[in-house]
């Protein structure tokens, strides 16, 4: 079972070590470190703004952090890993543009390179196999514009999953998904980690939906992570400790709260939101 | 005769080629401003004088490249936006200084398709060859890159490079589409017949097939009928590209109801 | 001091009749399409803007050749297909562009024709360059109590709708949440473009509109991030450089080619593309440009 894209067997499949990243005169992470094994399921939880997508560009080679290092499956990172495959947070598919489901993820075989691809039995199969996994073969033939959010989420998981990667990164995939299609793409990717033994990681700002499957947590705050099963991290004196000011965790109805103290500024992010949308339009 | 229906051939398979990916882009402005921006070039080859088209290609060319690097930092529609006005403004100085240009401005910028000659056919084929080839080299990370750039982008696939290359094919294959559409409307050919086609078909190589067939009955009729009444083939290609368009929108409209 | 003042501005230019209407007309047109102008960035309606005013030179052409005005070709021109683009009604912004490109084409198709029909039957052949380029100095100085009359028009306009227009251009759906009716306030919206981009085509021709509608909003939104100050910086930044513009352009009357004068249309394009790149300098050191809006690159 021993990939010759690993450097050695049983080794962790992701090492981030004191990794710090500078954004626009803000240090966005500080001294962020955690591993994962293979086959792991691990969410990484923070709230808008404390870097997960920062991180993930990290990991991707997208972005280049101001210290601390990378390794992925044992090897320094690059860009174009093949051990990593990545559903983006945000994506706008056209519902005019002429691409079906399948071409889609078939796209995830081959886009890097040139020429057209040629539509060979070995492809199509392979291509079916996937979108069998994702419980996607009924709309395969759809145009993917038109399918709905969930749907899109299979179909891009599918295109990640097609050239076998070791790690899946996937960036909010909740965050616009109605509560049943979220749980059912968590009981899908929590399948295909036990299975294929891919180590699958998710961002989210909600830990709730991923409390049942989760293997580890690496929570995000204040630039820094703490790493470890949901009872060792999602604690009041670890996550204080993190954001660097009082925080109690509440149980409520086999949820999860993470309630600050007396630091309380929802209206301040209101206006915040507001701003970064005006920023992000010039 | 028979030229220019060969022309108008090769034309109209390189419009539905490229177009293909222009619309899938969303890179209508683009198509529209390059050729636009490069009658600016026409005037000042004029100025120099040295043969009109070669002005042109240096202007398509420098148009691409204005506005995909203008477009890296800045929005990709304002960077369109200024690098058009630009070259225009240059070209509003070269008209300036040249008094006996205005005639030939209308038939660069309208077209003239009954004044191709055989020997320039050759050229013509050779250019339209390497737009297709390169469309379809880039085929794979170009599709991608189109319709999820930050998942392209993880797997290596630079969207800069791609759009570079991109705008230069669209430089390329409208500078050679000059004498037959005219720079004001090659664009129109572009996008209307690709548009439409895509209502038809969801599978992205047949609606390339597509666009290309749709854009060949563009062409063809719009110069059957320019022939007859002598009114301009630009007219009729802006007409017909948005009867197209239309058909498409009314067959999608009508495919939601069922 | 007279001597310095004597260099920058040409011999006469102060008493010059054509200047007076220049500049007049050229601050109105500037200051509306500043406004407006920062609205057509933040929604990604450039290209709507530039399609209105080539849209202009169709009814321009049609007006030549009725004998009309082509003020009121231009800006009946604009209204009709800015009408139309509404009609077809696509909000997301890659499908809109695809239907300003199909309108844009077919009523280029249409001026192709005009201006056809129109050398045939007046061999003007001089008709296509005017109508495209324009010039500042060839205003018909009974024509500038309309323009500046119909510029205020749009600038009315788009200040009463700002608020809403500036929520559902950001976030429709949060708009709509609102209450906000944003088809509503996006179809007014567009209608103030097409007035002030047929005025701005007008003068200094339709092609070259769309640099005063764009290039100093742009700058005034690398400038600042809030839409307000830019709304304020945007119009400045479009006089300034229409001034300088005609400036530069009364003085190039003695350079070569001697006794022509460069276009106004040049001079001001240019000053306001150098702004765009000057205000962009400082970002080369920070982090990338944040992505915009979904769907718009």
């Amino acid at each position: 079972m021993s990939d010759p894209r690993l450097a050695a067997v049983g080794q962790e499949i992701l090492a981030i070590e004191g990794v710090g990243v500078r954004l626009g005169g803000r240090d966005v992470l500080k001294d962020v470190s955690f591993t994962i094994l293979p086959g792991e399921f691990t969410g990484l939880i923070g709230s808008n703004g404390a870097g997960k997508t920062t991180l993930f560009r990290v990991i991707l080679g997208l972005r280049s952090p101001l210290s601390g290092s990378v390794r992925i499956g044992g090897r320094q990172r690059s860009r174009r890993n093949p051990l990593i495959g990545y559903v983006p947070q945000k994506y706008v598919l056209d519902p005019d543009a002429p691409l079906r489901a399948r071409d889609l993820v078939g796209l995830g075989l081959d886009a890097h390179r040139l020429g057209i691809p040629r539509p060979t039995r070995a492809r199509r199969d392979r291509i079916d196999e996937m979108l069998a996994a994702v419980d996607a073969d009924g709309f395969a033939n759809a145009r993917v514009g038109s399918l709905s959010g969930g749907e899109q989420q299979r179909v891009l998981i599918a295109h990640a999953l097609i050239s076998r990667p070791r790690l899946l990164l996937l960036d909010e995939p909740l965050a616009n998904l109605d509560l049943r299609s979220g749980h059912d793409i968590v009981q899908l990717l929590a399948r295909i980690a036990a299975e294929q033994q891919i180590a699958v990681l998710i961002s989210a700002h909600d830990m709730n939906p991923l409390l049942a499957v989760m293997d580890r947590i690496v929570y995000l705050a204040g630039g820094r992570a703490a790493s470890g099963t949901t009872a060792e991290v999602v604690r009041g004196d670890v996550l204080s400790r993190l954001y660097g000011h009082r925080v109690d965790v509440l149980h409520v109805h086999g949820r999860v709260l993470v309630v600050a103290g007396e630091h309380d500024d929802d209206a301040g992010r209101d206006r915040e939101g507001f701003a970064r949308a005006v920023r992000s339009v010039s | 005769m028979v030229d220019t229906w060969i022309v108008a051939t090769i034309v109209a398979v390189v419009a539905g080629v490229v177009g293909f990916f222009t619309v899938l882009r969303g890179s209508a402005f683009a198509a529209h401003a390059i050729p636009n921006g490069s009658f600016a070039g026409a005037a000042g080859a004029g100025l120099l004088g040295i043969n009109a088209l070669i002005g042109l290609g240096a202007f398509s060319l420098l148009g691409a490249l204005g506005i995909g690097c203008l477009g890296r930092r800045g929005r990709r529609d304002v960077a369109t936006a200024l690098t058009l006005t630009f070259m225009l403004g240059l070209g509003a100085l070269f008209l300036s200084m040249s008094v006996e240009y205005a005639p030939q401005a209308y038939s660069l910028l309208f077209g003239e398709v009954l004044g191709i000659s055989t020997n320039e056919l050759g050229p013509t084929a050779a250019l339209a060859a390497v737009c297709v080839a390169a469309i379809a080299l880039l085929y794979r990370p170009l599709m991608l890159s189109s319709v999820l750039a930050d998942v392209a982008e993880a797997r290596g696939i630079s969207g800069f490079r791609l759009e570079l290359c991109f705008l230069l094919v669209v430089a390329l294959a409208t500078t050679m589409t000059v004498p037959v559409v005219g720079t004001l409307l090659i664009f129109s050919l572009m996008i209307g017949a690709p548009a439409a086609a895509r209502s038809f078909t969801n599978r992205p190589l047949r609606a390339m097939a597509l666009s290309v067939v749709l854009a060949l009955l563009t062409v063809w009729t719009a110069i059957a009928v320019s022939f007859t009444t002598n009114y301009p083939v630009g007219f009729f290609v802006g007409a017909i590209s948005a009867a197209c368009y239309a058909a498409g929108r009314t067959w999608a409209a009508l495919g939601r109801r069922r | 001091m007279s001597g310095v003042e004597g260099a920058i501005f040409g011999h006469g230019f102060f008493d010059s009749a054509t200047v007076h209407v220049a500049l007049a007309v050229g601050a109105a047109v500037a200051l509306v399409s500043g406004v407006v102008g920062v609205f057509a960035v933040i929604r990604g309606q450039a290209f709507a803007g530039e399609a209105l005013s080539d849209v202009g030179a169709t009814g321009a052409s049609a007006a030549f050749l009725i004998g009309a005005p082509s003020l009121w070709g231009f800006v009946s021109a604009g209204v009709g297909a800015a009408a139309v683009m509404e009609l077809i009604g696509i909000q997301r912004p890659r499908g809109r562009d695809l239907a300003t490109g199909i309108v844009l084409g077919a009523s280029l198709g249409l001026a192709a024709l005009f201006l056809y029909l129109d050398t045939t039957y007046h061999s003007t052949t001089g008709a296509t360059a005017t109508i495209l380029f324009g010039s500042l100095f060839a205003i018909d100085s009974s024509t500038t109590p309309v323009i500046i009359g119909l510029s205020l028009v749009a600038l009315v306009l788009v200040v009463l709708v700002q608020r809403p227009l500036l929520l559902s251009s950001l976030n429709a759906d949060m708009a709509a949440a609102r209450g906000i009716r944003v088809r509503l306030v996006g179809a007014l919206y567009l209608l103030a473009l097409a007035v002030a981009v047929s005025l701005s085509a007008l003068t200094i021709g339709a092609i070259l509109g769309t640099a005063l509608l764009v290039g100093p909003a742009a700058t005034a939104l690398r400038v600042t991030k809030r839409p307000g100050t830019a709304m304020l910086i945007a119009p400045l930044i479009g006089v300034a450089a229409t001034w300088l513009g005609v400036v530069l352009a009364y003085d190039s009357f003695y350079w070569p080619p001697h006794g022509h004068g460069w276009p106004v249309s040049f001079f001001v394009v240019a000053v306001i593309l150098s702004l765009y790149l000057l205000a962009g300098l400082p970002r080369r050191r920070r982090a990338r440009a944040v992505a915009a809006p979904d769907g718009v690159r």
